[in-house]
């Protein structure tokens, strides 16, 4: 009835796929049970003690749950900075 | 042949354990199987209304547990299906009143005599889930396309794991194929992918459900029925047929169809 309005008005995601999205998330954080602020401070913990021993970017850092089946693993992706070389002659 | 004793369970309340539970031990039973269906909901009793057996309740679980009547005594027969038999909950106790350890006994005392034992669990995950779940040599899990029902299969799946009862199996009940195709309900394919376990069964939402329900007669009875078909499907793979899954997608009305065809573009 009102699919030509939604396609006027950019419709929104399909609310299934909200509902996938929602569910992925709660799902992880249920069977681990890590609740989402934890994550924010064991990655705070975790640059911290990474930053200690090699020079790290902290806003690239990222931590994730993923899902195997019914297993979970924690991603850590941790960029490192590189050091300028000095070239010779500088 | 021993007895396998089935399990069923939701967490969440409300997401069709009884009608399950009544309609699978039916379809089991129309197949010529010995089947005994066990109402572990102690307190809150429905299996019996359900089956349309309420007007025949004398004793109950409870009673045959604290050993006020012998375990025959609790069998209610259904005369329309000779081999289905329920065994009420008490409506005026509460779980506490039942063990782990009492469900496995009393099991294993009906497994000798029947093919099937089906367990109606309790929502929630305290004791009386504890209590269906401790005879169960197969678990099904019964959830419904929606986030709530999902989040709590979830839980209770990982409890299933976790008591070694795994791997459980699922029914996902009332699905509406077309919200479905209009991107509005979960798909079977989302459950199954967020969930991570087999599947042995895919009900459709049908109204003829509540009718039957009402009428006190399972819909598995009913030859025409789409939810009856898929509940009679589930039997046949707890049997350890390969059925194939129902395509739901062509039970639209010819008014749907027509309507599909004016508002093309809403896959």
């Amino acid at each position: 009835m009102s699919s030509w309005l939604d396609r006027l008005f950019h419709r929104e995601a399909k609310s299934a796929q909200q509902a996938k999205d929602r569910l992925a998330l709660v799902l992880i954080h249920d069977r681990t049970d890590l609740p989402p602020g934890t994550m924010e401070i064991l990655k705070n913990e975790l640059i911290e003690v990474i930053s200690r021993h090699v020079d790290i970017d902290p806003a690239a850092v990222r931590i994730e749950m993923s899902q195997e089946g019914r297993e979970q693993r924690l991603l850590a992706d941790i960029p490192l900075r590189t050091k300028q070389r000095r070239r010779a002659g500088d | 042949m021993p007895a396998k004793v089935v399990t069923v369970t939701s967490g969440k309340g409300g997401v069709g354990k009884t009608t399950a539970t009544a309609n699978i031990g039916a379809a089991l039973a129309a197949n010529n199987q010995k089947v005994v269906c066990i109402d572990a909901d102690i307190g809150l009793r429905n299996l019996d209304v359900v089956l349309g057996l309420e007007n025949r309740i004398v004793y109950d679980l409870v009673d045959v547990i604290e050993g006020r009547c012998r375990l025959r005594q609790a069998m209610i027969r259904d005369k329309r299906l000779p081999e289905l038999y329920l065994i009420p909950a008490a409506q005026t106790r509460d779980k506490s009143a039942v063990s782990p350890s009492d469900m496995v006994r009393l099991c294993n005392e009906l497994r000798e005599e029947f093919d099937w034992v089906m367990i109606d669990s309790p929502a929630g995950i305290e004791r009386g889930f504890r209590n269906a779940l401790a005879p169960a040599d197969i678990v099904i899990v019964i959830t419904n396309p929606e986030v709530s029902a999902v989040r709590d299969a979830d839980r209770i799946i990982g409890l299933i794991e976790s008591e070694e009862k795994g791997p459980a199996r699922l029914v996902l009940n009332r699905i509406k194929p077309s919200m479905v195709k209009r991107g509005d309900m979960l798909s079977m394919e989302d459950v199954l992918e967020l969930l991570a376990v087999e599947l042995i069964g895919l009900v459709p939402d049908d109204e003829v459900v509540v009718v039957s329900t009402n009428r006190g007669l399972p819909v598995a009875l009913d030859g025409k029925s789409k939810a009856g078909q898929a509940f009679r499907n589930i039997a046949r793979r707890l049997e350890g047929d390969q059925v194939p899954f129902l395509n739901l997608d062509d039970n639209g009305s010819f008014f749907d169809r027509l309507k599909s065809l004016i508002r093309p573009g809403g896959n």
